[in-house]
């Protein structure tokens, strides 16, 4: 929650003085309000179910009590103002959040009836089952191949050398990146283009085959030709995995999602069908967001 | 820049035109300035390269003679009588012999004139004491040679081969030198019958310390520092990679990795001598380690260059991108994966090259081996890390504080190896660092 928002929140939302305004930041800063959620946030038969998540930054409550249920095969989006938290909610799926000192997690979050913060819960299943593709194209710095292989290979998924060529061919040609990359295998993963690396970390995701993929802002780093190849590809996903979304470009969210969450200071604000919210948002808030009047 | 036509110079506002005007009256200086910073770098730069000239050609100056040693040819008859009276062929009896009288008996008949007791001692300074040495190696590897007549060449005295090498004033009074008038003749004369001759010195590099400087060679120090690194790397390189990986990916930030920061910080800064009385104390006194032995010796150096290759180790594990982490553990990888895998690859550059910066002053470091005995007098070869060894730095100290003149030489050219080892291993670490970052 930078302060740079709070103060365009408090001069767009308030329409007061700059003196009202940076006065409303301050009681903002100490004691942010949680707030209900708009809409539904609970599906038929969740893929993921999150009951009350707060994420906390020392004494920073960057994620405030966010109910949210992900459903089977569906892309489901957040978006909102920076410093809005869904970032974080997102890098609690997988326990990612694990390896910042000083962040702490409450809440359950269930997957197969099973909650991951519950102790006891190793993160590398987790992590396999729920991969994750990270905002900046972060290939290892090996060969293609290397770099699918890699997951497959530290969870024993394959048998035999076979098995693990055939799994990385799949991957390869899920993520639409075979075509391309089939004739230098070999060849470091580093030397592909922008949009072909963040493909390639999608393949390394996929390879070791999780259910749930999470995508951080994945195309913000990409140049809009490439932004496309990624949002068909996420379509085609669809069809076998869950996919959470965080983008900052809502007409990418229009495009590629079912749901979509709208995120304000920590807060799930509204929950709803992409087109619903899109069209005819009921919080004033998203209505504003969507609408351009800030973030 | 003003958009306004400036109505009026002063407080108000600074007029482009003015301000220009005060730039370029202070441009000349500026650019004087400018010049004299890069001429105080390069003046820097230059005198190092003079200090560095100066030493290389001092140390070459005088060192590149002991590459070389005087030999003298003799007619050596291996008199049966000397060597085996009862005609046994005993090795015991053949090594046992006085060879060092054959040689003296050479020299008598080389020079029948020199009868006086004091004047024939003169003459036998002439070839060195180890030659008796060589003439036995020959004859136990070859006892067809008992009773022949050979010309052999032998390895003149060292005060000799300063002579030959020119190294001795001829001019100055026979009092003020080692080398007499009389032994000045019988050399002229043995040179000019083609019996003497300087030869490449195999002995320098094949032997072990001696009291003589011609039989004085740095093979014994040579094995001895390569034990002593080899142990010292063994032992090193993976405590300090393992404490680095600790401290930089799993150790939790707190007050006690914070203590154990600064204190390995403060370790690196420790003068060297207290490292060696505490491998005294604690190596040698109480865990009964043989003392001069290079495995002290590598314990004594492994406590000196760890802070140095922790240090080293961290900073190329902190260089390593975040995202590859999040990466690795994003499909699923264990912290020690993520490591082993990843992390550790992408910083062995780095920590390769704390290692062997590491190493290159280990293998110069003299005084905490002082400590722990490897200052003895030892000629025999180190066979193993439990005998005892001297290291080249510490075979270099012991040469240059002794008397001889021969010494001053070998001195030199023991630090001219020493200096080649050293740009050696440097550039290890440069090939090593260039290969390994090739694959980023």
């Amino acid at each position: 929650m930078s302060s740079v928002d709070m103060i365009e929140k408090a001069v767009q939302s308030e329409r007061t003085s700059f003196r009202q305004a940076a006065k409303d930041m301050d009681s903002l800063t100490r004691r942010p309000e949680q707030r209900e959620t708009v809409g539904e946030v609970r599906v038929e038969d969740p893929r993921v179910r999150c009951n009350d998540v707060n994420v906390y930054y020392g004494e920073k409550h960057a994620v405030m009590g966010v109910n949210l249920d992900i459903g089977r095969n569906e892309v489901i989006a957040m978006i909102g103002p920076s410093g809005c938290g869904k970032s974080t909610f997102l890098r609690c799926l997988n326990r990612m959040n694990d390896t910042i000192v000083g962040c702490r997690v409450t809440g359950q979050i269930f997957m197969d009836d099973q909650d991951i913060n519950a102790s006891g819960i190793d993160v590398v299943p987790l992590r396999a089952m729920v991969g994750m593709v990270f905002q900046k194209p972060n290939p290892f710095p090996k060969s293609i191949w290397e770099n699918v292989a890699f997951g497959p290979r530290i969870h024993g998924l394959a048998h035999n050398k076979a098995e693990l060529e055939e799994m990385v061919v799949t991957s390869l040609q899920r993520a639409g990146l075979w075509e391309e990359v089939k004739d230098r295998l070999e060849q470091p993963g580093t030397g592909l283009s922008g949009g072909q690396q963040q493909r390639l970390c999608i393949a390394r995701t996929i390879a070791v085959g999780p259910e749930v993929i999470l995508m951080d802002e994945p195309c913000s780093a990409l140049d809009p030709i490439a932004t496309a190849v990624i949002e068909d590809l996420i379509d085609e996903l669809r069809g076998h995995y869950s996919i959470v979304i965080v983008t900052h470009s809502m007409q990418q969210a229009a495009r590629v999602s079912q749901r979509t969450a709208y995120f304000h200071l920590g807060n799930l604000i509204e929950v709803g069908e992409t087109t619903q919210i899109f069209t005819n948002p009921v919080h004033k808030l998203t209505e504003d967001y969507i609408t351009g009047r800030f973030g | 820049m003003n958009s306004q036509k400036p109505t009026r110079d002063g407080a108000d506002g600074m007029d482009s035109r003015r301000t220009i005007e005060i730039v370029r009256a202070g441009l000349r200086r500026r650019q004087a300035a400018e010049k004299r910073f890069r001429l105080y770098g390069l003046l820097a730069i230059l005198l190092g390269l003079v200090f560095l000239s100066v030493l290389f050609v001092s140390i070459v100056g005088n060192g590149y003679s002991a590459f070389a040693q005087t030999y003298v040819r003799l007619p050596v008859y291996f008199d049966a009588a000397v060597i085996d009276p009862e005609g046994t062929r005993d090795p015991e009896t053949l090594g046992s012999a006085d060879y060092a009288g054959l040689v003296k008996a050479s020299l008598r008949e080389m020079f029948p004139a020199v009868t006086e007791r004091g004047e024939r001692r003169a003459l036998y300074g002439i070839i060195s004491n180890g030659a008796g040495f060589e003439l036995r190696d020959r004859v136990l590897g070859d006892p067809a040679l008992i009773g022949t007549r050979q010309d052999v060449w032998l390895v003149a005295d060292d005060e000799i081969d300063m002579l030959v090498k020119g190294r001795v004033d001829r001019t100055l009074p026979e009092l003020d030198r080692r080398v007499k008038d009389d032994q000045i003749g019988w050399v002229d004369r043995l040179d000019a019958e083609g019996r003497v001759e300087k030869r490449f010195n195999t002995n320098f590099f094949l032997a072990g310390d001696s009291r003589d400087p011609e039989l004085a060679g740095i093979r014994g120090a040579l094995v001895g520092s390569l034990y002593t690194l080899l142990l010292t790397l063994a032992l090193s390189f993976p405590i300090g990679v393992a404490a680095a990986v600790y401290l930089e990916e799993f150790a939790p930030r707190n007050r006690i990795t914070d203590l154990i920061e600064v204190n390995i910080n403060n370790l690196a800064a420790v003068p060297s001598i207290v490292f060696g009385l505490l491998g005294l104390a604690v190596f040698i006194n109480f865990f009964g380690i043989p003392r001069s032995s290079p495995l002290v010796g590598a314990l004594v150096l492994t406590l000196l260059v760890l802070p140095t290759i922790i240090i080293a180790s961290r900073a190329a594990l902190k260089s390593v991108p975040p995202s590859i982490r999040e990466a690795a553990l994003g499909v699923g990888a264990s912290p020690m994966q993520t490591v082993i895998y990843h992390v550790l690859p992408l910083a062995m550059p780095g920590m390769l090259t704390g290692t062997i910066i590491g190493m290159a002053h280990a293998l110069g470091e003299t005084a905490p081996l002082l400590m722990i005995g490897m200052v003895a007098f030892i000629v025999s070869i180190p066979a193993g890390v439990f005998d005892p060894a001297t290291v080249l730095p510490v075979q270099i100290f012991l040469w240059a504080d002794s008397p001889e003149r021969a010494f001053v030489e070998k001195t030199s050219a023991a630090i001219a190896v020493l200096l080649a080892f050293l740009i050696l291993m440097n550039a290890v670490a440069v090939i090593l660092r260039k290969r390994f970052e090739r694959r980023w």
